[in-house]
Formats: structure tokens, sequence, C-alpha cells
């Protein structure tokens, strides 16, 4: 289709895909980076390093056999399963509050006009600075973390929900109304699906957020997941164990964002 | 109300809210089975909005329109509205696109063959059944716009409402969709209300040209082609309405 005949639509842009070679180079070059920075961190703690001195503790030496013994044990995949699924839980609740509020706000200049302002104001509140009022109100445990990491997640979902609204192309809403749809339908058949690639666009910055406020929401009153064993090693003295578990949780954010952008690039492509 | 009218209007005026004058006064239509009226006119001058009201996409301020005889109250099934923007669904294929609308809940029930039916014997009509998997991105502009009369066909509509729907299609394809138009309306036993601001598209395709002019615009001339199609082989003929078209067109514009 020509640029011409979509009229208002967006553009698709027809992406060159690289062949493999050049993905290949792309692979290779990420690796070296990798390296690099593996070799920095050796660099640090095993050469810049005085002998015997603290530092030394966290070197990738015993790290790394360190991870190797934790990935063959049970420990370490409770506490995983502990953050993941209070991740999965967090972004629940911030797609269930987020993306009908993120359509009330990119279907209404008023809604928008009257949330915008407080919006902008409580995204710029660290999530981490309501932990003691979300344990006074929701008590220790699961409940004042899955809200922590609910109301981090919520605004890019919201903010990305409302400017898929905005960019709908307004002929589909026009067809919508000529065949006489209900407003239901419409929602779901037209509204809902063109705002799909927006919503999870929303849905990786929320799911990189939510990951990176997990861990220090899991250092306070709770007896698993991966904050906690971080704090665990630290108690412990197991310092080469700590760094595994900083690896781990490295690792685990990465393949988060890796599947995310696969979604997407199933069900949204060009998004 | 003449027998033998599908859709008619009758002084139809349109003024949008907090506009000096309105758009439309006094429109007349009567539109006969089978027949193919375009509404002709300057870019602007108030087509698409004419062709809104008579879709009963936007009410009318004063006039009626009646489908078969009955007064027109919101959108109708057996009027089927196809824009310039093909406006289809990049998340469905083409048969789905084509499909699209045809089971929601206002819409006359059918059943699951009976819409499997409509929507092949459409894709069909249109010549994309090659094509009937594939997604609106891998379509070309004309394949798009043929998508999007395929979806208007699969309501086997009564009247056809057409906005600018080739305008903005290579000349070949122009006159290929052109043909198909005048084929399908035959096929399908409809009419269609073609607006377009191409006399030359206006004259090759309709039975009646109307000439809408003027502000607020009213029909300022108007022409039947009692022609056959296709209509290439009558130049002489369609040069002579053209000269009289452009020059009422000219007159109109002229300040007195």
């Amino acid at each position: 289709m020509s640029v011409a005949d979509q009229g208002r639509a967006p553009a698709r842009m027809r992406v060159v895909t690289p062949g493999f070679g050049g993905r290949l180079a792309h692979a290779g070059l990420g690796l070296a980076g990798l390296a690099l920075l593996l070799a920095l961190w050796w660099a640090a703690t095993d050469l810049l390093a005085a002998e015997g001195s603290f530092a030394r503790r966290f070197s990738p030496g015993d790290a790394l056999p360190a991870l190797a013994a934790l990935v063959t044990g049970p420990d370490l995949w409770t506490h995983v399963a502990v953050s993941l699924k209070r991740v999965l839980v967090g972004l629940g609740l911030a797609l269930l509050a987020g993306v009908p509020l993120g359509l009330l706000i990119g279907a209404s200049r008023l809604a928008e006009a009257a949330a915008t302002p407080a919006f902008q104001f409580l995204r710029m509140i660290s999530p981490l600075s309501w932990m003691p009022i979300a344990v006074l109100v929701f008590g220790v445990g699961d409940a004042p973390i899955y809200f922590l990491l609910a109301f981090a997640a919520v605004w890019p979902i919201v903010l990305n929900t409302a400017a898929g609204v905005r960019q709908l192309n307004p002929h589909w809403l026009l067809l919508s109304k000529s065949l006489a749809a209900t407003g239901w339908e419409t929602l779901t058949r037209v509204i809902l699906p063109g705002i799909l690639g927006h919503v999870l666009t929303g849905l990786r910055l929320a799911i990189g957020i939510s990951w990176i406020v997990l861990v220090p929401c899991e250092m306070l009153g709770v007896q698993a997941g991966l904050g906690y064993f971080i704090l665990d090693t630290r108690d412990r003295l197991a310092y080469e164990q700590l760094m595994a578990v900083i690896l781990v949780i490295g690792v685990i954010g990465y393949l988060l964002d890796t599947g995310a952008r696969a979604v997407i690039h199933r069900f949204a492509p060009g998004s | 109300m003449s027998a033998g009218s599908t859709l008619q209007a009758s002084r139809v005026a349109l003024r949008y809210p907090g506009a000096a004058q309105p758009v439309l006064a006094d429109f007349d239509l009567d539109l006969a089975p089978g027949e193919i009226v375009s509404v002709l006119g300057p870019s602007g001058v108030g087509k698409s909005s004419l062709l809104r009201v008579l879709s009963g996409l936007q009410a009318p301020d004063a006039g009626t329109i009646a489908v078969d005889g009955a007064a027109l109250d919101g959108v109708h099934p057996r009027l089927a509205i196809a824009f310039q923007n093909p406006a289809l669904l990049p998340w469905l294929d083409l048969e789905g696109n084509v499909a699209f609308g045809l089971d929601f809940k206002r819409q006359p029930q059918l059943s699951r063959a009976e819409r499997q039916a409509r929507v092949d014997r459409a894709i069909a009509e249109v010549g994309l059944t090659h094509a009937r998997h594939l997604r609106p991105a891998a379509l070309s502009g004309g394949m798009a716009q043929r998508a999007a009369l395929a979806r208007c066909l699969a309501r086997q509509p009564q009247v056809l409402l057409l906005d600018e729907p080739f305008g903005a299609l290579d000349e070949v394809t122009r006159a290929d969709m052109q043909a198909l138009l005048v084929q399908i309306v035959a096929d399908y036993r409809s009419a269609a209300v073609l607006v377009t601001h191409d006399i030359d598209e206006a004259l090759l395709v309709s039975d009646r040209i109307l000439l809408l002019g003027g502000a607020p615009a009213r029909t300022i001339g108007e022409w039947r082609i009692d022609l056959p199609r296709p209509r290439e082989d009558f130049v002489a003929e369609l040069g002579r309405i053209r000269i009289e078209i452009v020059g009422t067109l000219r007159r109109a514009t002229r300040p007195h």
C-alpha cells in the first residue's frame, strides 16, 4: 500500500531485515560487550583491588562457581518463583487499572486535562516512598508489594493506552459507526485491537520498571524473593552468592524484556 | 413519494453548530433502483457532508431522507458507505475485513454459512479471491479499495454511498475501479451515489450527474446521460456535457 493510499493512517515502513551474516555480526558485538563487562568486573575485583581487600570477595572467580551451585540447588528457584509471581500479580493489577484509565483519558479531552497534572505528580514519586504507608494499610506480606509494583507499573500502561486511543485511525471509528456497532462492539472489535501495540509497549516498559522496583520492595518484611535473598546472602556473609544473585536478577530481567519484545513482535508487528 | 425510488432526499439542509451559514440547503434526490448518480462539485463544497447525511451518519437540520419510503433514522443496514480511505483494519486479513460488521448485533442476523457465502461472493466480485488471506499492509492501493468495496457488498446494499472512493488511485487503477463499480451495481441490483470532483469520472459511470455549487451548496445543474457503457465510444456527446458542466460551474463561482 502506498503512503498516499493510507490517508491519515500512519505510513508503515518496510523494515529491511538484515541477512544472517548481519545478524550474526550484531549478536557478536553484543557478546563482545558482555565480555568486556565481565573483564571490567574481573579487573576491578582481582586486578585493581589490593591483595586481601574486601572487594576481592566480589570476584567473578568466586561468583560464577557460586552461581553454578545456586542454579543446581532448589533455594534460588523458590525465590525466583516468588519474585516472578509478585511481578505478574503487580502487572495484572496495573493492567486492570491502567487500560480502562488510559481508554478514558485517551477518549476524553476533559478527562485528560483533569488527570494529566495529577498523573505527572504521582508518576514522579518513587513507589518506594509509599512503602511505610503500604505496609501500614496492607500489613506485612505480599499485599503491600503487589500494591507498590502495581503503582509503579500503572503509569506507562495508562500513558501508552491513552496515546494509542488518540492515534486510532478516525476512519475506523467512522466505519464502526456506519455499521451501527454498539459501544461494546466498537470497544472490543476496533478500539482494543487498534491500541494493542501501544498497550503492549506500555506493558513492556511496565515490566522493566516492576523488575527494578521489585528487589528493594522485597527487602522489607518478607521472607522470600530475590530482594530478600540478596539481604540473606549479605547477612550470611556469602558475598559470592550475593554477586551470583545479582547476575540472576540481571539475566531474568533481560529475559523478561526479550519475551515482551517477542510478544509485541508477534501480536502487534510494526509498533 | 415517487414509485420505484430507493433513496429519497427532500429539502435536506445541514448546518454545523456555530457555523455562520448552512453547508447544504434544499437538496433533493430521487434515486431509482439500479441508478448511479454522481454528485459533482468543487472541493470543499459540502459533498462529503451530503453523503454523511444520506448515509444516516449525520442527521440533517431540515428535510427528510427515506429508504424505500421509510424515514431514515440513523445508519441503515442496506446503505453501505465507502470513503477515499479504505479504512481496512490492519489486524484482520482481507476476508476478515470484508466480513467485518456482518455479525454485529444491530445488523440483520445471518447464519454463519450465509455470512461466509456473502463474503465469498463479494471477494470474488471484486476479483480478490487469490488475496483473501492477505493482511491490508500487503495490499496495493487499488486492492485495498476493492476490499473496501467488497466489505460494502457483503452487506448486499440497496444503495452504495461512495465518497471519492477512487481519489487516491493512479489513472489506470482508477479506470479499472470505475468499470468495476458499474459492474457491481448491475450484479448486485444496487444503486449508487458517487461523490467526486472528477468530471470525467462522473461522465463515465453515471446515469445522472448532480452538480453542487454555491454556499450553502445546492444543486445548480442536473444532467441525465442515456448512453450505453462503456462510454469511451461516445466522446463527442460526453464532451458536450462536459462543456456545459464546466460552464455552469464557472457561472456559479463568478462573483455577481
